[in-house]
């Protein structure tokens, strides 16, 4: 029994750590500009898209290449997919978003465009490559330790081990250095911020960066433990990650961290012990209850409005 | 005539489109995408009262079609028809003339219940908060579907076909056509009564300022139970209505892509206009059976229309005017409220 719940605990902690890498961008990108950015799921998938072709590339399965051993072609495809995959970030920023703002539409309207930049890299995503489902290549050679009955693979410890690491790594940067307190400058007060001589784009544009690359690094690592890819996979996950993002209380990174894992925690126990398709149920009548006595989510804090 | 134009126009309109039906002017596929015509209208105008004249975001909206197909499926079947799930008819078969519109009723009333999950929260929770409430509603409905094996569970729930079957021996005229047209026309009807109503004042209210609504003595709890109720209600007649035109039913359809759809329609005709909704229906549908032939393609090229008509018209189609603001002069011909 004891080893059940051990295990189910490390399956919840991996499936977490999905959920609040995906969580912490919507969460930096919500922070900043008040947008709920609903592309980032599919950006999610792009980033485990290329991460594909480029370990394949890597791999020399296109052109002939050097053979690589696994771990130098995993080190040399997450960096390349975190910089590919922000491109595509901050591409729609510029093209999609940025000329809405400068219009100063009703910021609902841009949530419907980030909807639809969605559907767009979904849909063009199975119209370019097709639907059969893409499998990705083994990259490192898999180790299973075992404690008793609860056996761990080295990937499980590497999901679990790069969520925290990037968590601790945003949160040093939103709190520590100079362009997080612009971030954070710019979620108190837009209108302020750029009389202070800080350039609200470039801020905008970083935090695009960071939350894509976030996006790109939980796509690698899921295409690593889920091998199959296909282009659907962002949608579910990524709203899912939406919502584990606002019941920690959007705006705040410590919530979206601990709000992806509590949804991987509920999604995973009730699996555990139920019949799986009452996942669902559960996990958001959970969520449901947890908005309903904080209206805020877990970590926000209630906006006192003026007349 | 300002007073009976538009009743007449309606009745005109209705009895064009029964009768072409009727007698095959127009063929099955282009009479089934006007009833999906008209269910999209159904659809964003019941949400535009949501998201755009009380200024919530709700993306849930499909959960409320669902639960409005489900139960008005099961009573029109248990009641009319011989199923696997509940036997011999409760009924005779041939009062499904008189008991279908009822039927349809009971799912939207059914519906209307189920907004409360959504309304009981929109008290304390506003804004982005309330909006995962409605899209973990509409999670929760499909779940509790999926898990009710009585009604077929995944697999989905049909046998509309033989209820509707049973209506044409009675009189062999198009039915569905009759009820959708019905349908969409109490809709708008009653959401433009409700708006210029008291209640419909309040809803603007509290899209403005809550706070400052309150302090007007406008008991936001009620304008906010009663618009989530309506607007839910609304789509469960919306629901109905499709299920009995597609004779099947399945929890999957009603999933987040669902309420995108509908929430996409209001949005783009503009955020509080009832004329804005209905024309944005129209376009979706129309585009959507236009570019069929592009397949997959089409996913693309639509999201992409709509993303570059939000560059070009930041506030939708209509802005939140109604017809008569932009051609004022037809306020000499019409009167509707």
């Amino acid at each position: 029994m004891l080893d059940t719940l051990l295990q189910n605990i490390l399956n919840a902690l991996q499936w977490g750590s999905f959920y609040a890498l995906i969580a912490l961008g919507y969460c930096l990108v919500y922070g900043v500009l008040l947008l709920i950015n609903f592309a980032h799921g599919d950006i999610f998938m792009v980033g485990a898209y290329i991460a594909f072709f480029v370990s394949t590339l890597l791999l020399g399965q296109y052109t002939a290449m050097p053979h690589l051993p696994g771990w130098l072609v995993l080190a040399l495809a997450v960096p390349a997919t975190m910089l590919l995959t922000s491109g595509v970030g901050v591409f729609l920023e510029r093209v999609a978003y940025r000329p809405l703002r400068r219009k100063g539409v009703n910021r609902l309207y841009v949530v419907i465009t980030a909807l639809m930049c969605g559907l767009i890299l979904e849909n063009g995503n199975l119209w370019l490559l097709g639907a059969s489902r893409k499998s990705f290549p083994e990259l490192l050679d898999k180790a299973i330790w075992t404690f008793g009955a609860v056996s761990v693979t080295n990937l499980k410890i590497l999901v679990i081990v790069s969520a925290f690491a990037v968590f601790w790594l945003l949160n040093t940067i939103v709190t520590k250095t100079k362009i997080g307190m612009a971030m954070r400058a710019l979620s108190w007060d837009r209108f302020a911020v750029p009389l202070m001589g800080i350039p609200p784009d470039t801020v905008i544009v970083f935090t695009f960066v960071l939350g894509s690359s976030m996006a790109a690094l939980a796509g690698i690592l899921f295409a690593m433990s889920y091998p199959v890819l296909d282009p659907y996979m962002g949608a579910s996950i990524g709203w899912k990650a939406f919502i584990a993002a606002v019941v920690g209380g959007i705006g705040d990174i410590r919530g979206a961290f601990v709000g992806g894992f509590i949804l991987g925690f509920v999604e995973i126990m009730v699996v555990a012990f139920f019949p799986s398709s009452y996942r669902d149920l559960f996990a958001f009548t959970i969520l449901l209850i947890i908005m309903t006595w904080k209206p805020t989510g877990l970590f926000g804090v209630a906006k006192t409005t003026k007349i | 005539m300002q007073r009976y134009s538009v009743p007449a126009l309606v009745v005109l309109a209705g009895l064009i489109l029964c009768l072409a039906s009727q007698f095959g002017w127009i063929d099955l596929y282009v009479q089934t995408t006007i009833m999906f015509l008209f269910i999209n209208v159904i659809m964003s105008t019941s949400l535009n009262l949501i998201n755009g004249n009380m200024g919530e975001f709700s993306c849930g909206h499909a959960g409320f079609m669902c639960v409005g197909a489900y139960v008005s499926s099961i009573v029109s079947v248990a009641l009319f028809a011989k199923s696997s799930y509940f036997g011999a008819p409760l009924l005779p078969p041939a009062w499904a003339v008189l008991g279908m519109p009822l039927s349809l009723l009971a799912g939207g009333v059914a519906a209307a219940f189920a907004g409360l999950l959504v309304a009981f929260p929109s008290f304390r929770t506003r804004g982005d908060y309330l909006a995962i409430v409605t899209l973990a509603a509409n999670y929760i409905i499909m779940s509790v579907f999926v898990n009710l094996d009585m009604v077929g569970g995944p697999r989905g729930f049909m046998g509309m076909k033989k209820v509707i079957s049973a209506m044409n021996e009675v009189a062999d005229i198009p039915w569905m056509m009759l009820l959708t047209f019905a349908c969409t026309v109490f809709t708008v009807f009653i959401l433009r009564r409700f708006l210029s109503s008291s209640l419909g004042k309040g809803v603007n209210a509290v899209c403005q300022d809550e706070i400052a609504a309150e302090i007007m003595s406008v008991n936001t709890n009620r304008i906010k139970l009663v618009a989530f109720m309506l607007s839910s209600g609304l789509a469960g007649l919306a629901g109905g209505l499709l299920a009995h035109i597609m004779g099947y039913v399945n929890p999957s359809g009603f999933g987040i892509l669902k309420s995108t759809e509908a929430m996409v329609m209001v949005y783009l005709g503009g955020m509080g206009s009832i004329t804005g909704a209905v024309l944005s229906a129209v376009l979706m549908t129309g585009l959507i059976e236009l570019l069929r032939p592009l397949g997959i393609l089409k996913w693309v090229v639509i999201p992409l229309l709509l993303v570059l008509l939000m560059q070009f018209r930041p506030a939708g189609l209509m802005g939140s005017r109604e017809l008569a603001d932009v051609f004022p002069r037809l306020r000499r011909f019409y009167k509707f409220k």
